[in-house]
């Protein structure tokens, strides 16, 4: 890549740069009563376009910007992952912001910038380029979280957001000075030769360790960093929760991972610890604490902590296997994710929206097709075999396993069992309870389509899952290679 | 050096990052004194970063350093303004009182 202009692998980055910012003049100067649409519209073409130039950038490593960012298969793997949960994020909030009242234009220019951060993250190869697509991606996050403006519970969701997530900013900040400061390198490539040559960790470095790993948690929403979480998906507005549940998570352990395996690699046993610790946790929280939430945006909030717990035992493993394995369960963790919160942005009662477990029983026999796709989503999340999350789950085990991190992998077996009660619960209320009021009908083609393709997948993945399985494993490949 | 070297100035970092940490947790009165800790949370890590670049004569740190200065500062006026929006929905700042959802 020699002879090519030094920023060329950043071209997707600079393209939804300027897509953003050309947006947000189009909807500044537009008509009021259409700018909402038109940059809507734009946005999702500026997302497939981004899509596009993620996917033609070429598979081989390559750096710019003098080392800061690099991209290769692994950062193609997440960018398309991550801009595929945006673009459906966006077209699932569609109808339900117009709904509400709420829709501007400015929501899909903040999405976008959004995606920006994230696709910095994924791609970032000096702590500078971590923690600026990190900030980039975290402050749109709390404008949107906060987005229902006249709604208390959205507004109070923003502000916690914000606050632990600055905290959170902070720590990661702090844990990178101390690294700089003990190794006198901010870039990937001279943190690993250094943390190499060095033989063992001093116990200040490994104090800025600790604190990269927490600033980071909070991003993923690992426990003991879990807090905000539950109540930041409960209280914004669905889409963005569906949002939230997707790609800043993916972004972030994208992060995560490129952080603790290429600069870090050499101190492997030193972080491995502190991430089967976390892992346990977030595994256990995950499955105890959703058994007696009566909100589906909050049970979603905290099945999300226990998927982020079982991922994190493929970064546990450290090992080629285990990072394929992470990135199978995100992709699958994608598509059944989106596909729940299609079902739930689908609940509506008397044209209102509502969020009660409860308000499920009888779908069945209101709406027998939603039921049946909500029950494949159900059956995906809690890892029941023949539906796609099997596998994913069966990938992280069995790299933990190889790996010799026996005592992990019976934690996260235990673990799914106790979650999968809580998962069977929904599918039992939808099937066997007797409806109070049964639900509207479901009338948003969009959200009707994502849910059957979204099901579709989940249901045929165990016929044709190659394609996936093989990118995957390019793509850990590439990332522990470089 | 004339008797103030690298361990004073990361010794005031310390100490500094954990008044800001413990002003978050601690505080019970009002949300600007959070917004205040972070603000402090991140000085102090500039500090630690000018300090390191200074002994290392490497610039990176004091680059480093200017950009987390920006995005404190973007950082704050976000913060400020769901603070707004966050008032005018609860007529309140008190943290004692951001209790909409619990569990």
């Amino acid at each position: 890549m020699t002879d090519l202009p030094i920023w060329v692998p950043a071209v997707p980055e600079m393209f939804v740069a300027v897509a953003g910012m050309a947006l947000l003049l189009i909807g500044a100067f537009s008509r009021s009563d259409v700018a909402e649409r038109i940059v809507t519209n734009l946005t999702l073409a500026a997302m497939l376009v981004a899509l596009g130039f993620v996917l033609s950038v070429g598979g081989g490593t390559a750096t710019a910007f003098g080392g800061m960012f690099v991209t290769d298969v692994f950062a193609i793997f997440m960018k398309v992952l991550v801009v595929l949960g945006a673009l459906l994020a966006v077209l699932m909030s569609r109808e339900f912001l117009a709904h509400e009242g709420i829709g501007r234009f400015e929501y899909p220019v903040l999405i976008l910038f959004a995606t920006l951060g994230m696709m910095v993250m994924i791609s970032a190869n000096n702590l500078m380029s971590v923690y600026l697509g990190l900030e980039l991606q975290s402050l749109c996050l709390y404008v949107i979280a906060a987005f229902h403006r006249d709604s208390l519970r959205s507004s109070e969701a923003g502000l916690k957001y914000f606050v632990l997530g600055a905290l959170s900013s902070g720590m990661l900040l702090y844990g990178i000075s101390i690294v700089y400061g003990y190794t006198g390198n901010t870039g990937f490539a001279g943190l690993a030769e250094s943390l190499a040559a060095n033989g063992p960790a001093e116990i200040g470095l490994i104090v800025g360790l600790v604190f990269v790993i927490a600033g980071l948690a909070f991003k993923i929403s690992a426990v003991p960093f879990h807090m905000w979480t539950p109540d930041v998906y409960e209280g914004a507005p669905t889409p963005v929760t569906a949002f939230f549940s997707v790609a800043p998570k993916i972004a972030a352990f994208a992060l995560i991972l490129r952080v603790m395996l290429d600069p870090f690699g050499p101190l492997i046993d030193e972080w491995r610890q502190v991430i089967v610790a976390i892992a346990i946790a977030s595994m256990a929280l995950g499955a105890y604490a959703a058994i007696a939430q009566t909100n589906i945006k909050r049970l979603m909030a905290y099945s999300s902590i226990g998927h982020v717990g079982y991922a994190l035992m493929g970064l546990a493993a450290g090992t080629a296997d285990g990072v394929r394995g992470v990135l199978i369960y995100f992709a699958i963790y994608l598509v059944m994710n989106i596909g729940a919160f299609a079902c739930i942005l689908s609940m509506r009662r008397h044209g209102d929206p509502v969020e009660g477990i409860d308000d499920l029983a009888g779908l069945s026999a209101s709406n027998p097709r939603m039921a049946l796709v909500l029950t494949a989503f159900m059956f995906s999340l809690a890892g029941i075999p023949w539906f796609a999350g099997f596998f994913g789950k069966l990938y992280v085990f069995m790299a933990a396993i190889d790996a010799g991190l026996y005592v992990l992998a019976i934690f996260g077996v235990l673990a799914s069992v106790v979650a999968a009660y809580y998962y069977l619960r929904i599918v039992k209320i939808m099937y066997f309870d007797a409806a109070v009021e049964p639900l509207d009908r479901p009338t948003s083609r969009t959200l009707g389509f994502v849910m059957v393709v979204a099901a579709l997948l989940v249901t045929t993945f165990i016929v044709y899952p190659a394609p996936l399985v093989n990118r995957a494993g390019e793509a850990a490949r590439s990332l522990l290679a470089g | 050096m004339t008797g103030i070297g690298l361990g004073h100035y990361l010794t005031v970092a310390a100490i500094l990052f954990t008044l800001g940490l413990f002003g978050i947790f601690v505080n019970r009165k009002n949300v600007i004194v959070i917004l205040m800790s972070i603000e402090l949370m991140l000085l102090a890590v500039n500090i630690n970063l000018v300090a390191f670049s200074a002994h290392s004569n490497d610039v990176t740190g004091q680059i480093f350093a200017m950009f987390v200065l920006t995005v404190a500062a973007a950082e704050a006026a976000i913060g400020l303004a769901i603070l707004v929006v966050y008032h005018r929905n609860r007529g309140s700042i008190e943290v004692e009182d951001i209790n909409m959802m619990k569990g």
